[in-house]
């Protein structure tokens, strides 16, 4: 009998698989296909203090192993999440959920984390300052070690639960960031988000994005984010939940090995609804194949 | 509710210039209405690609595609015997309900597929729908036969005039029909949504990420708020539409 179970940032989590936040709503569209319950944990859709339609559309565009995705945090805005798709989400999920903050300045991250702060089903506050499709906002504060730092600051004197940094892939140097995350102390770090790509339509002869850029997920980015979540865990000494193309239970491994606590699975659920149970569902019989008894022994064991 | 199934391909043949008809076998039973689509995976490609049902009945499956990317282009090579992961049952599709007795059927290229399942469904009700089809030109059209064997009567217009009538669909509207469902591109629906004058449900078109609701890749305003086209949609009222 193998032990999948993880502690993250003080939360028991049964198995360390959590949905990325975008690729699984609020949870209803998945709960129609199987038990939600099953996984360890997920981090719904970015909130915003306002409802924010997001970007124009064409939103997404395919390659090799991927997508580039658009989408610029659609989302209804913390009022109606907190009055309408949390309580919808208690009835179909028991356990804690991650809730992913975002934000166009430093008032509005503090303003929606104070307010998802408060609500009893949210475990985790993930500060997502890596959105590479918010004009303004996002990325923007994710890519300047002190700007980064502010937010996380900010965020932690008006909160009360864990708070994680989610992190771009889109910087020079990723240490850098994670170190001033922690230092503004952050309770741990997400990474990476999507890296900022492009396609071009060759009929048309312009981007197929209407936004032009957009943020390149799924098994294609798997060896960048594993690679990230390497340094940062040599960095820092706070819980990292590693992410970034991953879609098998051998990936989660793998990013458990090189220090993640915690893997989220993001674009391998729009391929595959069924992706995040299969994965739950493998974890054991991947654990015995490689001779793991439990996961909590592999974390950072590839340094 | 969408179903994940594998299904076996029966026949893949050209009907028109770069369109193809796909007849697959596997179990449908998730397709609850003429307009909802599947979402195929194929080998190579990292998403799936959404195609709208053009006929269905128990245990057969059959698709219209056109040739218009890489994707599209590698589907040409599938052979009998080839098989296929598809997600099906995938959006609201067309409410028949509202038709009243003499629908009007509006499509566009390969707009018209998902409104030959819905004619089927139509005349088994037994209301009589009528068809008004815009193509580009003669060599692009296809299946309106099958309609008028159905007995659903057919108006064509090509944009070059090399067959029915010179023009676009919006020319050769009938004065007089109950309702309209329409499918077709973007331009066209707009138009059609100034030129009809009952009520009338609308196909959209859009690029998708999951087509079933998880990513909000393919989201529109709607008079209703916003709404995703692959899982409030495709098929939407046109007073809700914003254009």
């Amino acid at each position: 009998m193998v032990d999948t179970r993880v502690t993250l940032a003080g939360l028991e989590l049964d198995n360390p698989i959590i949905p990325a936040s975008g690729t699984f709503g609020y949870g209803q569209e998945f709960a129609e296909l199987y038990d939600i319950n099953i996984l360890g944990s997920f981090s719904f859709k970015g909130t915003t203090a306002n409802p924010h339609f997001g970007n124009p559309t064409p939103r997404i565009a395919e390659c090799y192993e991927g997508l580039i995705n658009s989408v610029g945090l659609q989302n209804p805005g913390v009022e109606a999440v907190v009055n309408r798709e949390l309580p919808a989400l208690a009835k179909i999920f028991k356990k804690p959920v991650v809730a992913n903050v975002c934000g166009f300045s430093l008032e509005e991250y503090v303003t929606v984390a104070s307010r998802l702060d408060k609500c009893p089903q949210v475990g985790i506050l993930e500060i997502n300052i890596s959105c590479p499709n918010a004009k303004g906002g996002g990325m923007a504060f994710g890519t300047c070690p002190t700007t980064a730092a502010n937010i996380i600051k900010a965020v932690k004197d008006n909160t009360t639960k864990p708070v994680f940094a989610k992190l771009s892939p889109n910087v020079t140097d990723i240490k850098e960031i994670a170190v001033a995350v922690a230092e503004a102390g952050a309770d741990g770090i997400s990474l990476i988000n999507t890296l900022l790509g492009m396609r071009i339509n060759l009929k048309t002869r312009h981007p197929i994005i209407a936004n032009k850029m957009g943020g390149f997920s799924g098994p294609a980015v798997f060896p960048v984010a594993l690679r990230m979540v390497y340094q940062v865990y040599d960095a820092v000494k706070l819980p990292i939940m590693g992410l970034g193309g991953v879609s098998t239970a051998e990936d989660v491994i793998e990013m458990m090995m090189a220090g993640a606590t915690a893997v989220q699975v993001g674009s391998a659920n729009l391929i595959d609804p069924w992706a995040c149970k299969k994965i739950v569902e493998d974890l054991p019989r991947m654990m015995g194949k490689y001779h793991i008894s439990s996961l909590k022994d592999i974390i950072g064991e590839a340094h | 509710m969408l179903k994940q199934e594998i299904f076996t391909v029966d026949k893949n043949i050209q009907i028109a210039k770069d369109v193809f008809l796909l007849r697959m076998f596997g179990k449908t039973d998730a397709i609850t209405a003429p307009g909802q689509f599947v979402n195929i995976a194929l080998p190579g490609f990292y998403l799936r690609r959404p195609i709208s049902v053009a006929d269905t009945e128990d245990g057969v499956l059959t698709l219209i595609y056109k040739v218009v990317g890489r994707g599209t282009e590698s589907m040409k090579g599938l052979q009998r015997g080839s098989e296929l992961d598809i997600l099906t049952g995938l959006g609201n599709g067309f409410d028949t309900s509202k038709s009243g007795n003499t629908p009007l059927l509006v499509g566009g290229g390969v707009g018209v597929p998902p409104l030959y399942y819905l004619a089927k469904q139509l005349i088994a009700q037994g209301k009589n729908p009528r068809a008004v089809f815009g193509f580009a030109s003669s060599q692009d059209i296809f299946f309106v036969n099958e309609f008028e064997a159905l007995d659903c009567p057919v108006s064509v217009t090509t944009v070059d005039g090399t067959a029915g009538t010179r023009g676009i669909v919006t020319d050769v509207l009938p004065s007089d029909y109950s309702f309209f469902y329409a499918c077709g591109p973007l331009p066209m629906l707009k138009a059609l949504k100034n030129a009809t004058k009952t009520s009338g449900e609308l196909s959209l078109e859009e690029r998708m990420g999951c087509g079933f609701g998880a990513c909000m890749g393919c989201s529109i305003e709607t008079a209703k708020g916003p709404k995703r086209v692959c899982k409030d949609g495709p098929v939407f009222e046109k007073e809700d539409l914003l254009w």
